[in-house]
């Protein structure tokens, strides 16, 4: 694999800036909350400025090459090294990361989840950073693991303490059953470190060295892989630790899980199991499009279901990243560039929607469906934002959704490598309904929460509305302190703080950016994921 | 050949070139609206108004140098049949009596939008004939419909938004019309959705509002599955055919089109490909049996349903399956005289959408169906080889259609107290509303298809050439569509505007806050017509006028609402009287166009009133590749004219290719080369005849039965069980809204939905429960007896470590959690000695 290796400092920074955060904060006494706040919000975006600058010095001419590449000797008693780069699949992701969390600490400014204790939130926080980050960047078998396995911990700590009710039971969940696909895809790693001479981790040792593994040991070891990653993804039927986990979460939890956590795992397949065990992969494909299918109705039914608007949303991912998986089993360039997109896509609007579900839950103090009703009455921006964001999640052209949707559709048309035309194709038809389904929980939703009247239960006492047409008038707002007070029941129903418009208007801006000018973000995949598709093809044949 | 581009090039020119700003304007200008609207003095409805103004103009200079390229073609036509003469081809040329018509290529201009697997797909202007018709036809009736909307919504607590939308549909609109490929048209088709259900939900605190949106949105949306798959499957069967031939991809609508005539696509292919995106076509056009849609979306303000519902969105349908032509001509086999799938859906549609508008009470939804029966027309057209007078077609029903919705519109505003009921609040309104009444009588006759009223040289073009083309059963069909019409539209006008005034036309003011909506159903036991009790007003006196559903509707808008009526502000207690000029100005210039548009393709005169044809229709001729090929992605070029080699004769000369043999090698064909029906005196006096003959039976029997004159007719439904087993199946829509609503939607979105969760909780989810249990004892028995060092080895280090952390963070949980995790490791690392010695062994 051929890399570029200028600036190679840059990686190592971006990904490792935010422990120095914590390590500051550690010597700062736990009740100097804002202190802590801004540390961890600086540090943040710190850590993004270097993203930026990355994004900036990526050459793009280039993106199927690694570039800002750093091979260094880390435990040499295993041949495994440090070794970072970015191509253009990782790159998408690893900006996203930065900008995802940069947002959710600004978010966490006004919106401290009740358990309080912003210090080890923060770290927290950029802990999880860092293992996002270098999920993204690492170019070595283990030191993937490693970052993969940093994320599992402040996440579990985020849901356990910071979540709802039933946060132990869902934390415990999220822990084990995340560890139980780790253990796997650890298996699978070594096995396929052992099969190929036990030289290197190095993932373009393995690409090149992978695809000479006999077929049938590539079909087990792509089996420990799968387990690991789908768990992550999550993929029917592993997707039961998500509802809860989402539900539990803090909003803070719920929108780095969606925007980046899943996409560890799709992540997982299109960097390491599929380059690495072409013939595994094409043995699997079948099995990982037919269940990837079947999470796409399957997740869009079990949103039907709910009545729990957070609930709703974390279905809603399983039948996402169904099409996401979908267009990564079809193994053509299509589908995986779509794919991709769609992690990028989904991210920026499921996390979106959890933001939103986090701000509904601050004023209505519920998110039972039936019991909120005329939200654009009494939050008008809020629930024009919802609507925006729901559009959005059903895949309307023009926004973000439609271009991780429609041609994942449409590739499962014409699946690579002698994939059986007819299974796929008939899965196409039934991911294509999904796309109705997706409609349908969506615009619900939406009718239900937003249209009609507002409920008495949110109105009594504050005389904010019942056709006196003064409820299109400008609602107060409290801000800071105020938003925190989680006490009495009934508060004013406020629309959106400008700490969540500071938040919010990124997504809402990339949602619609990415939408209208999709060549942006493809013009990065698409050669890396060419350049992908055809090593497979040396392997696999026309 | 490079000789003959050299020698010829067709004109082109700023506004054609420049056609995408036609729809970029609009889209700046609903950002502009949602932006700074509410701040304007106007509320934001000044910048919609200016940026349809200014699409209109634009759309006009484009109009009118697509007319002078087409000209110049023509002349150059000349030139280039005297160059391929000097090739020694022999070609009759003008004076021989034959007709060299050169293909006149669409100027394109187009950029890169995104790309995959290498290939880069474009967004841009494609313009030809068709596209210049409807981007000019769009933007004038936005404009008209917006000035409508300046009055008629004033004071609307949402007149901001609702100017914003309606900006924002005329911009999706636009960018399906000029779309120069299936993605970009794909995008304006669900931006016009989006639209569809914003405006359907104007008013969404009223739940049937918001409900009949949701449906609009959701039925259109069932048959974009269609669209999505039908696409997916046209680009894999073009794309390599478009890269190797043309440049261009699958996804390129010429490309599409000349591969379709190609003769190199599989028939299977296409086949299944016309049926999907025609499924997408039912959905958006209102077509059998997803037309249940439409008639709930007049829910919405009657601008909205004049502009989106009638005259526009709702043909995308037609637009798509006319943009796209050759590949239902093949596809359907159109070119044998195939009866096509696009033909019965059609032809069903005429009639069941025609009957349903006997028995609306209603009169947006008697307009509604009607709407819907004339799609169905347009459809039947297309599907019979009909091109041109369907397409001509949408042209001609745009501007009545519009007109009567506005019509209906003003009634509501100025002397219905925003009823739309017909018996309840109308009748005797013609000598109140002289205007409107006129402008509605003319359409009406239009609409029918009366001479010389516009609908006459298109609908009955239709019928003509579905005759011409072989179709004898279609014919009737026709005919009887067309006398249903004339009657339908004979009840509305009689109940409307003759007769006794009646309720709020009378001046009666008992239901002050009458509902806009309707969206409800009533029971149909309170339908009956006749029945003895007289209004619902008790201070109506004997003379008092009487409504002609009696009983009805007494129930059904009480308890709700109080306010959702401010966009009707003014008039609630005014007699009856003729609307402002800023209502009836639009309604006036439509009449006008109602009245006049049909001479734009006046194929009975002669062909030199076929304006549409010459200039529409694109040409079936076989057009060299290489000077195709100039035209690609990332510029704007103008396009060297492509001569017209081999057989370039009419399609009535007996030689056709297009569309019925391969083209020639080297050459494409855009177009397949459909026949036209050569008008005859006896048909036209045949269709003139049925249409009159069904008026004056239709206005005798409305005469005799709601002026109470027949007493054999009064409560006819009642009598008779025949009659009023057929009455409660239109009534109740053929029951298919009962089939949608309480079988399939119910279905799914309960028990479908609940067992699949229960699925999930209580197996899947138990099983992963019962699964986390037994390792735990399954790891208990490992731990117990496999030795540890195995387990410290270098397997596990980061996630024991980590462990390790969390114990240190937070002790509450953590000792379980560390535990767990080197208990899984230690499975994990002994199954990974295993697999490792079994594999390498």
């Amino acid at each position: 694999m051929e890399t570029l290796t200028d600036q190679n400092w840059l990686l190592s920074v971006g990904v490792f800036l935010p422990l120095v955060g914590v390590l500051v904060m550690m010597f700062i006494p736990r009740d100097d909350e804002s202190t802590h706040k801004t540390i961890g919000i600086v540090t943040a975006g710190a850590t993004l400025v270097i993203g930026l600058i990355t994004l900036l010095n990526f050459d793009y001419d280039q993106s199927e090459k690694l570039q800002f590449f750093v091979d260094a000797e880390w435990i040499p008693v295993i041949n495994s090294n440090y070794t970072v780069g970015l191509d253009g699949i990782s790159l998408p992701l690893y900006v996203l990361s930065m900008a995802v969390t940069f947002l959710v600490m600004i978010y966490t400014w006004d919106n401290m989840p009740d358990a309080g204790n912003p210090k080890a939130f923060y770290m927290l926080m950029l802990v999880l950073q860092t293992g996002m980050a270098g999920t993204f960047v690492a170019q070595d078998l283990i030191l993937f693991f490693v970052f993969f396995e940093v994320v599992l911990l402040p996440m579990y700590f985020m849901i356990g303490v910071w979540g709802g009710e039933n946060r132990k039971y869902a934390s415990l969940k999220f822990f084990l059953y995340t560890m139980f696909g780790s253990a796997f895809m650890l298996v699978a790693f070594l096995a396929l470190f052992f099969q190929t001479d036990a030289v290197s981790f190095g993932f373009a040792h393995l690409v090149d060295a992978g695809a000479s593994v006999d077929r049938d040991v590539q079909i087990w070891i792509f089996a420990g892989m799968f387990l690991g990653f789908a768990v992550k993804v999550p993929m029917f039927p592993f997707h039961t630790w998500l509802p809860d986990a989402h539900t539990q979460a803090p909003t803070q939890g719920s929108v780095i899980l969606a925007a980046i956590l899943l996409k560890l795992g799709t992540y997982g397949f299109v960097r390491i199991a599929i380059p690495m065990l072409p013939e595994g992969a094409k043995a699997w494909a079948p099995v990982i499009g037919i269940l990837a299918v079947i999470g796409i109705i399957y997740g869009a039914l079990g949103c039907l279901a709910q009545t729990d608007m957070k609930r709703l949303i974390a279905f809603s991912s399983v039948a996402h990243m169904g099409f996401v998986m979908l267009g990564i089993a079809t193994l053509t360039e299509f589908g995986i560039n779509a794919a991709i997109f769609g992690m990028v896509a989904h991210g920026l609007i499921t996390g979106m929607l959890f933001f939103l579900a986090g701000s509904v839950k601050h004023r209505y103090h519920t998110l039972e469906i039936k019991r909120l009703s005329g939200m654009l009455v009494q939050a008008p921006r809020l629930g024009w934002i919802l609507g925006f964001s729901a559009m959005a999640s059903l895949g309307l052209p023009g926004l973000a959704g439609f271009w991780g949707e429609f041609p994942v559709i449409l590739s499962a048309y014409n699946p690579n490598f002698g994939l059986s035309e007819e299974l796929f194709r008939t899965l196409m038809v039934i991911a294509a309904v999904g796309t109705v389904l997706a409609a349908a929980y969506l615009l619900w939703l939406y009718q239900r929460t937003a249209f009609g009247e507002p409920s008495d239960e949110f109105t009594s006492g504050h005389g904010s509305s019942d056709g006196d047409g003064a409820h299109h008038g400008a609602t107060p707002q409290p801000v800071g302190a105020a938003v925190n007070d989680d006490a009495d029941h009934g508060d004013e129903i406020y629309d959106v703080t400008p700490i969540e418009w500071v938040a919010w208007t990124p997504f809402l801006v990339f949602i619609v950016v990415f939408g209208v000018y999709p060549q942006l973000m493809f013009q990065v995949i698409d050669p890396a994921v060419t350049d992908m598709v055809a090593r497979l093809g040396e392997t696999l044949g026309p | 050949m490079m000789l003959a581009a050299d020698a010829a090039q067709l004109s082109s020119g700023w506004f054609l070139e420049n056609a995408w700003l036609i729809a970029l304007i609009p889209a700046i200008g609903f950002g502009l609206i949602i932006a700074f609207g509410k701040k304007m003095p106007m509320k934001g409805s000044e910048i919609g108004l200016l940026s349809m103004a200014a699409s209109t103009v634009l759309a006009s200079g484009a109009a009118v140098q697509w007319i002078q390229r087409t000209d110049s073609a023509d002349k150059g036509g000349e030139e280039a049949v005297g160059l391929i003469q000097a090739f020694g081809r022999s070609v009759p040329t003008v004076s021989e009596g034959g007709e060299v018509e050169p293909f006149i290529e669409p100027v394109v201009s187009t950029w890169v939008w995104w790309q995959n697997s290498g290939l880069e797909f474009g967004i841009g202007s494609s313009v030809d004939g068709l596209a210049i018709l409807l981007l000019w036809l769009v933007a004038f009736i936005s404009l008209l419909v917006q000035v409508f909307s300046l009055d008629y919504v004033r004071g609307d607590r949402r007149y901001t938004h609702f100017f914003a939308a309606l900006t924002l549909f005329s911009a999706g609109m636009l960018v399906m019309v000029m779309a120069e490929n299936m993605v970009q048209l794909i995008l304006g088709w669900e931006i016009m959705g989006l639209c569809s259900f914003m405006l359907i939900g104007h008013w969404w605190e009223e739940y049937p509002n918001a409900r009949a949106a949701l449906k609009a949105f959701f039925t259109v949306r069932v048959g974009d599955v269609g669209l999505l798959v039908g696409t997916a499957i046209i680009f894999f069967g073009a794309n390599q055919w478009a890269v190797d031939n043309l440049d261009s991809n699958g996804f390129n609508i010429a490309a599409i089109q000349a591969w379709a005539l190609s003769g190199e696509g599989s028939h299977i292919l296409l086949l299944m490909g016309a049926i999907a995106l025609f499924i997408a076509c039912i959905g958006k056009s209102g077509q059998f049996p997803l037309h249940t849609w439409l008639p709930d979306a007049m829910a919405g303000p009657t601008p909205v349903s004049s502009l989106l519902h009638s005259s526009t969105m709702v043909v995308a349908g037609v637009f798509l399956v006319a943009r796209i032509y050759p590949v239902f001509w093949q596809g359907f086999n159109i070119d044998n005289g195939g009866l096509s799938f696009i033909a019965v859906i059609g032809g069903i549609t005429i009639v069941i959408a025609a009957l349903l508008a006997f028995v609306q009470d209603d009169i947006k939804k008697v307009l509604a169906y009607s709407t819907v029966s004339q799609l169905g027309y347009m459809m039947l057209g297309l599907g019979t080889g009909a091109w041109l007078p369907a397409v001509f077609h949408i042209f001609t029903h745009a501007f009545f259609k519009c007109c009567l919705f506005l019509c209906a519109g003003s009634i509501s505003h100025s002397a219905s107290h925003h009823s739309f009921d017909m018996k309840k609040d109308m009748g005797g309104l013609r000598k109140k509303m002289p205007f409107t009444f006129a402008a509605w009588i003319v359409s009406t006759l239009a609409l029918a298809g009366i001479f010389p009223f516009a609908g006459f040289w298109s609908k009955d073009e239709i019928i003509d050439n579905v005759g011409n083309n072989g179709y004898d059963f279609l014919l009737i069909v026709g005919f009887g569509g067309a006398a249903l019409t004339a009657m339908y539209m004979t009840r509305a006008t009689y109940l409307t505007f003759f007769g006794e005034p009646r309720g709020a036309a009378a001046g009666l003011h008992d239901h002050d806050d009458f509902d806009d909506t309707h969206a409800e159903e009533h029971e149909m036991e309170l339908l009956t017509v006749g029945a003895p009790e007289g209004p619902t007003a008790e201070e109506a006196a004997a003379d008092a006028p009487r409504s002609l559903s009696a009983a009805t509707n007494t129930d059904h808008h009480d308890d709700h609402h109080d306010d959702h009526h401010d966009d009707h502000h003014d008039d609630h207690h005014a007699e009856p009287h003729e609307s402002g000029p800023l209502l009836l100005i639009p309604i006036l210039v439509l009449a006008f166009l109602a009245t006049i548009s049909g001479f734009a393709n006046a194929t009975p005169l002669g062909e030199e009133w076929e304006s549409i044809k010459k200039y529409v229709e694109p040409r079936p001729v076989e057009v060299p590749i290489e000077d195709y090929l100039a035209q690609g992605a990332g510029e704007s070029l103008q396009l060297v004219m492509p001569t017209a080699t081999g057989d370039a004769l009419t399609a009535d000369d007996g030689a056709k290719v297009c569309g019925f043999e391969t083209p020639a090698a080297g050459t494409v064909c855009f177009f397949p080369a459909v026949t036209h029906a050569v008008p005859k005196l006896s048909k036209i006096l045949a269709a003139t005849a049925t249409v009159v003959i069904a008026f004056a039976v239709a206005i005798a029997f409305n005469v005799a039965y709601y002026g109470r004159r027949n007493k054999h007719l009064v409560g006819l439904t009642e009598r008779s069980r025949t009659l009023r087993g057929g009455y409660l199946f239109l009534k109740n829509k053929y029951y298919l809204d009962a089939l949608y609503e309480n079988v399939i939607v119910r279905w799914v979105a309960h028990p479908i939905a609940k067992a699949a969760y229960w699925m999930n909780q209580k197996i899947i989810d138990a099983t992963v429960d019962g699964v986390g249990k037994s390792t735990r004892r399954t790891g208990q028995w490992v731990y117990d007896n496999i030795d540890q060092k195995v387990v410290d080895g270098a397997v596990n280090g980061s996630g024991f470590v980590a462990s390790e952390t969390g114990h240190g963070l937070q002790p509450v949980q953590s000792g379980k959690v560390s535990q767990y995790g080197a208990l899984l490791f230690g499975a994990a690392a002994v199954g990974a000695i295993v697999l490792v010695i079994v594999n390498v062994s």
